[in-house]
């Protein structure tokens, strides 16, 4: 972090690094921002979370409770350890063996959580007739690609770091992603990592990529503010809305997300 | 929340309350038949659609019998409305705030399809183009969540006309008290009666409360219950939340959909479908005025018994001129004000009190309220040895129902018997009273008096129920023309246009009620 390094700088970067490292992080970015402005101007009406509880439920009892509170785990160690300079926590007096200690039995609990919410989530999908049915084209994007990271990032810290002999990501991959949100990219950084991290960061890429135009979008609309609300809501019939009045500009025959136009 | 709604408490703390107008629906059930014209042409009207095959906003079910969906009145199980904690506070049965987002992800007490029904379509296609054969062809049920041929076992009335009663009635969460085993289900000793069922547009609604979205409320100007569909996000809290189980998921759309009391209809003055199509002419519409401040300490009452007074309390009386000056300062206008005075729904709740609310105890305050049915009353006095024309004789046989007082307490009064037979000696009253003056007699007003009514308020009430005109029945004022422009712009579309939601943007398609196999559907997708 001592010498950010500028694109035009790393004269050692080759064209293909810059490339996966570079410009498809910032475009999978782009199109995340964008894609959630698009959709939530044009498509209120779709915005949800999709629940097939109405026809299966035995399952989604177990799984719907680990796969998110597994996600909402992983999610937090990820911002930990992406986001968070291995100086700042030694700095804070941890020390890199406790953290890494930590952060590999959380993160095993978390994910472990995650991957058999989720194997139970796609199971119950495809072998529940009425839900495999109503599986529409983003479903069959969202499902295998949020698999494939799930998966790939397990494998990576399993092979790595539960059976391996360590590898710290927070000096390599962490430093990577920070300069993309520091607009200071070091693909360089990366390079170097083993593959499954580097196909762990390429897939998640992706996920934010999709994420716009999928059922993910009902996280952003996580109810928090139901426990301040007053219970009984009351609304005037006679004044309309501004969100309303932009709402009328079409979004009910917006396009569904799956559909491409 | 954005500029132009208003959000408020419903527990103010003004001395003189804030007054809101809500239209609202009596049925009386001595005249329902049971021949679901109200929820075929709702059906029709609302919910033809894929994703809510199986919901129906309104349906007729026959009691005793354990309802659609099954046993949804047994709260205990579905934790629908509320109750009061220990300290008597008000609370969600189904849980606080937080035990609530954490039911997100799962939710405990849904009902699943098998509770509602498997809906079917028939193979019609098969009648024309089977093959030459010995045997005739059939079309075969096929369910339209799978596709594949389904048997047929069980439907939103399957239990119509106590059919197969002597199976599933006893399951009714009605039949619960001892007196429960005076209920038979054989031939020539049992009793029945059909119980329309919509929304009931509370003035408590515990889906509202619970909708973690804020995407449900409740019209100020009207007291209809909406989902906002563009800001429901599918948490389908107000499913459970509902003690009627009036909520309901569009598989299609992951969105919650109710019965919307036909507000395009009633924004122009008009009655609701299932009003307009009932041919038994059992339904009436009108204002109520009531004190939006007082909503929230009426529903904590703490007797369940005391509830229905409380809610009586809640209603403003239309001729009283402190009523109506504090009704214009909250902005109702004249001519509703007018159609306050003029309701049929205030006579019979407020002004004669012969119309009951369903299952007060849930502590939502519902706004469709029911004149019990008392059919078969002058048979049982003749079949006592009584005589028809003598008061005494006439309120014994009450008592002596075949339908037992306690199951109608159950439904309407959360177990007073004495409210219900109260209102049933005051029809009683009136049935013999009218009878005489229809035979020429000059009519017993000793039967009227014993029940609290002068000779003007039966023929008025016998007006109302018997004659029953349509304006008599129907007193909808529109909404207010200089409205108009913001009704276009926001209400007047039709929350459901799009026909197939998520699937189908194609909004322009009119949908016939068959719905369409889903196998052939998906086989037609790209």
């Amino acid at each position: 972090m001592n010498a950010p390094l500028l694109p035009v700088a790393a004269a050692s970067t080759s064209g293909a690094d810059l490339l996966l490292w570079v410009a498809f992080p910032y475009a999978c970015l782009a199109v995340f921002v964008v894609g959630h402005a698009w959709r939530y101007r044009q498509d209120q009406f779709g915005w949800t979370s999709r629940t097939s509880q109405l026809f299966e439920h035995r399952w989604l009892r177990w799984a719907g409770p680990l796969f998110h509170l597994g996600a909402f785990m992983v999610i937090g160690g990820h911002v930990v350890g992406l986001a968070v300079p291995d100086t700042w926590t030694e700095a804070a007096g941890i020390s890199e063996h406790a953290y890494h200690t930590t952060a590999v039995w959380a993160g095993s609990v978390a994910g472990v959580a995650m991957v058999t919410g989720l194997g139970m989530l796609c199971a119950r999908r495809l072998l529940t007739r009425p839900i495999r049915l109503g599986t529409d084209r983003s479903d069959k994007v969202l499902f295998p690609l949020l698999s494939a990271t799930v998966l790939l990032g397990l494998s990576a810290t399993a092979t790595h770091n539960v059976f391996g002999p360590g590898y710290d990501y927070r000096c390599t991959v962490s430093v990577w992603f920070r300069g993309v949100f520091t607009l200071q990219p070091q693909p360089d950084a990366i390079t170097g990592a083993p593959l499954l991290f580097q196909l762990h960061a390429l897939t998640a890429c992706l996920l934010f990529a999709a994420w716009p135009f999928t059922r993910l979008v009902h996280v952003w609309s996580a109810p928090i503010g139901y426990l301040a609300r007053p219970y009984i809501v009351y609304r005037r019939r006679a004044v309309p809305t501004a969100a309303a009045r932009a709402a009328t500009g079409g979004n009910r025959r917006a396009p569904h997300p799956g559909r491409t136009r | 929340m954005a500029s132009g709604e208003t959000t408020v408490g419903p527990r103010g703390e003004a001395a003189v309350g804030r007054v809101m107008a809500q239209v609202a629906m009596v049925m009386n059930l001595d005249k329902c038949i049971g021949c679901h014209t109200c929820s075929v042409t709702c059906k029709q009207t609302w919910t033809n659609r894929t994703g809510v095959e199986y919901a129906w906003f309104n349906n007729v079910e026959t009691k005793p019998g354990v309802g659609y969906p099954r046993r949804y009145e047994d709260q205990e199980h579905w934790k629908g409305g509320w109750m009061l904690d220990r300290r008597g506070r008000l609370v969600l049965r189904s849980g606080g705030r937080v035990k609530r987002l954490l039911s997100l992800f799962s939710n405990p007490d849904l009902p699943s399809i098998e509770d509602y029904y498997e809906p079917v379509t028939y193979d019609y296609d098969n009648l024309v183009s089977a093959p030459a054969g010995p045997d005739f062809p059939v079309a075969q049920p096929r369910s339209v969540l799978t596709g594949r041929p389904t048997p047929i076992t069980w439907g939103a009335n399957w239990e119509d006309g106590l059919g197969g009663a002597g199976e599933h009635a006893g399951a009714d969460p009605n039949l619960s008290g001892a007196w429960a085993e005076k209920v038979r289900f054989e031939f020539e000793q049992t009793f029945l009666f059909h119980l329309p069922r919509l929304c009931e547009h509370c003035l408590n609604p515990a889906c509202v409360s619970a909708c973690p979205s804020g995407a449900m409320y409740k019209r100020v100007e009207d007291g209809i219950v909406l989902v906002d569909q563009d800001r429901c996000r599918g948490w389908r809290m107000c499913v459970t939340a509902c003690p009627y189980k009036k909520v309901y998921v569009n598989h299609a759309t992951g969105k919650a959909e109710k019965c919307t009391f036909c507000f395009p209809r009633i924004e122009a003055g008009q009655p609701t479908v299932c009003s307009e199509t009932c041919v038994g002419r059992l339904r009436y519409l009108g204002l109520l005025l009531y004190d939006a401040d007082r909503v929230g300490e009426a529903a904590a009452t703490p007797d369940e018994k005391d509830l229905l007074d409380a809610q009586r309390g809640v209603f403003l009386d239309p001729h009283d001129p402190d009523v109506i000056a504090a009704a214009r300062d909250s902005g109702i206008p004249e001519d509703w004000l007018e159609a306050a005075r003029r309701s049929p729904v205030y006579d019979l709740v407020m002004r004669y009190k012969v119309a009951l609310p369903l299952h007060p105890e849930y502590r939502t305050l519902p706004m469709v309220w029911y004149v019990p049915p008392l059919s078969p009353v002058l048979d049982a006095v003749d079949a006592a040895g009584g005589n028809q024309d003598d008061p005494d004789h006439v309120f014994a046989a009450v008592t002596r129902l075949r339908i037992p007082l306690e199951y109608l307490a159950e439904l309407f009064t959360a177990g007073d018997t004495d409210v219900v037979g109260g209102v049933l000696m005051k029809l009683t009253a009136l049935r013999s009273f009218m009878r005489e003056r229809t035979l020429g007699e000059d009519g017993d007003e000793s039967v009227l008096k014993a029940v609290g009514l002068t000779t003007r308020e039966a023929e008025d009430l016998h007006r109302l129920l018997a004659v029953a005109k349509y304006a008599d029945r129907y007193v909808v004022p529109a909404a207010h023309k200089e409205d108009a422009a913001a009704l276009t712009a926001v209400e007047n579309r039709c929350p459901v246009e799009s026909s197939g939601g998520a699937e189908d943007p194609g909004g322009g398609r009119v949908m016939l009620g068959i719905p369409t196999l889903r196998r052939k559907k998906t086989g037609d997708r790209p």
